[in-house]
């Protein structure tokens, strides 16, 4: 076995760090690594903050040489304001996680405790968009919603229905599996006091199942702040755009000019900070809603 | 009796807001698309039932042939590159110890930002006036003048948008290859260890079977995704150079949109769903199974 791992210096070095048998060669690959990864995103944010003169320059710098918040001002005053496009994905992220959690909410409780019949087959009903992807309906769905009395396409009340219908079955999956496992005898205690199965609900189930919650909402936020394709296929007029919207057509409008990296670089650091912020705050949330989502 | 009569009710009675968003948003689209792909719908002339015609248009239809290759030629190069770089990482940073942990949270962070926003943030490091790639190859002297990354030369406008979306995915695959890899009991761990087996050996004979169904999963998850790739190849090269980096659902997209063939784009939305639900069938399967 010796013989074998001699003959191969190169292959033992690397199990040296990867077993990590050798902690500061471990220190420095994790360390190598951290940084490459987070080089893209500290290089936009340090761009940024560049002048406007230092933005444009050529050959670029790759660290502000003066601190200036240009880049925020132009993004600012861009087109219809950078307060109404946030405030669109804002807008379009809340009623996401409302409309979301409205409906896994009961639906997970009753698919959870209540004697359904044909149970199976409204799960598997409920899944259905796991197994259709919702970039092949976005044709019927832009049609459905331009055909309405009140019309959907360019509101942010319909995008925010489509990111539900693409959040839904995972925020279910969750929603179920959490109301599963709330203990029986708490329930079964709350119903012989006579309480109605809202009132169980409400006093028992909900505060049992606040961590699926934080998971759904969390999700649903992301999705919905980063989501692209049908953002773009419903709305069409400028004022009603999301944050990522409006970034991808500032770049293509002021391409033939000379992109304005500079106001774009805020505008990508802007659209990061909520995502990351979120993510380092319910870094926990995170990790189990993608193992529990993903692996089942 | 009654009592379990009514708590049906009640629990229909729940059910019955997701019944009918899943009805409405999810249901009857789908039907609605299985519709129009028998149709030349345009938005400007009524709908006209064409029969199959959208079908062999499809069929004949060497940009859509072309689009679909590509996918599935990006989807074969970048599933690996996820698949083993995620187990690597996840290998090296699955123990939990503090720089493990930061690493593992750092190399996760590029998952949470959008794609959209990702893909713009490249496209300026890519850029050849002002990206800092350019810019740093030229400082340390292994480039004169500066590469056009993106749009110019199909292979490597691809092998750009690969780099960049493998940077923002890896740490999917590799958090779900971290969850899979502490669950192994560590008695096995320790059982190997007192074998003399090295670290190699007991990865090859010891880790990766025992976290083989994450390790399908994972596959299936990132087939299907790279399968319906949009947001990057829209931002970086929008199909450049001429339509060579077009995706399948960038080529819908054109059909369906910009040029209003509502018809044509329904029947090939119908065909990746199809080839889709191929894919998430066998991902299905495979959950099943493993929960008995």
């Amino acid at each position: 076995m010796t013989a074998v791992t001699m003959r191969r210096p190169l292959a033992r070095a690397w199990s040296r760090v990867w077993a990590g048998r050798n902690r500061y060669l471990v220190g420095a690959v994790c360390l190598a690594i951290g940084v490459f990864m987070l080089m893209p995103i500290v290089f936009s944010v340090f761009a940024s903050v560049k002048t406007r003169a230092e933005s444009a320059a050529v050959p670029p710098t790759y660290f502000p040489h003066e601190i200036s918040l240009d880049n925020f001002a132009r993004l600012w005053s861009y087109q219809a304001g950078l307060p109404t496009y946030l405030g669109n994905s804002f807008a379009t992220a809340f009623l996401t996680i409302a409309f979301t959690l409205l409906l896994t909410i009961p639906a997970g409780y009753a698919l959870a405790r209540f004697p359904i019949p044909r149970k199976e087959f409204i799960f598997v009903f409920l899944l259905l968009a796991l197994i259709i992807p919702y970039q092949a309906l976005l044709t019927p769905i832009f049609l459905m919603f331009a055909s309405l009395p009140i019309k959907l396409t360019n509101t942010l009340v319909g995008l925010a229905i489509l990111h539900t219908a693409i959040q839904l079955p995972f925020s279910l999956y969750i929603m179920r599996n959490s109301f599963e496992s709330v203990p029986r005898e708490l329930e079964e205690a709350a119903l012989t006091d006579g309480a109605s199965s809202l009132q169980a609900l409400r006093s028992i189930f909900l505060p049992a199942v606040v961590p699926a919650i934080v998971t759904v909402m969390l999700f649903a936020f992301v999705t919905s702040w980063n989501e692209f394709l049908g953002a773009l296929v419903l709305l069409s007029r400028a004022s009603t755009f999301t944050l990522p919207l409006i970034l991808a057509t500032a770049r293509a409008e002021t391409s033939l000019g000379g992109t304005d990296w500079g106001m774009l670089q805020a505008g990508i650091t802007i659209a990061m900070i909520p995502c990351i912020g979120i993510y380092l705050l319910l870094q926990k949330y995170y990790v189990s809603g993608f193992t529990q989502g993903a692996l089942k | 009796m009654t009592a379990i009569r009514r708590r049906k009710l009640t629990g229909l009675l729940y059910l019955t807001p997701a019944i009918v968003f899943v009805a409405v948003f999810t249901a009857y689209p789908f039907v609605q698309m299985v519709a129009m792909s028998f149709t030349n719908w345009s938005l400007i002339t009524p709908p006209k039932g064409v029969g199959l015609a959208n079908f062999q248009g499809a069929l004949n239809d060497k940009q859509f042939w072309f689009s679909l290759g590509y996918t599935i030629r990006y989807t074969l190069i970048i599933t690996p590159i996820l698949m083993v770089g995620g187990y690597l990482l996840a290998l090296l940073v699955a123990p939990n110890s503090g720089i493990r942990r930061a690493t593992r949270a750092i190399i996760f962070i590029p998952v949470v930002i959008g794609l959209g926003v990702s893909s713009l943030a490249w496209v300026w490091l890519f850029d050849p006036t002002f990206g800092l790639i350019n810019k740093f190859l030229s400082d340390i002297g292994l480039i004169d003048k500066p590469i056009q990354f993106l749009g110019v030369e199909a292979d490597l406008s691809t092998w750009s948008i690969i780099a960049s979306v493998v940077w923002k995915v890896l740490g999917f695959g590799m958090i779900l290859f971290v969850a899979a890899i502490q669950a192994i009991p560590s008695e096995i761990n320790e059982a190997t260890m007192v074998d003399g087996a090295s670290f190699w050996q007991r990865t090859r004979r010891v880790t990766v079977p025992l976290t083989r169904r994450t390790i399908l999963l994972v596959t299936l998850i990132s087939v299907i995704g790279s399968l319906l790739a949009f947001d990057q190849f829209y931002i970086m090269t929008a199909g450049q150079p001429f339509n060579q980096t077009s995706t399948a659902v960038f080529f819908i997209y054109l059909n369906s949109f910009p040029y209003l063939h509502l018809g044509y784009g329904a029947a090939l939305s119908l065909i990746l769903a199809v080839i889709i639900l191929v894919f998430t069938i066998v991902q299905m399967v495979l959950t099943r199974r493993s929960e008995i």
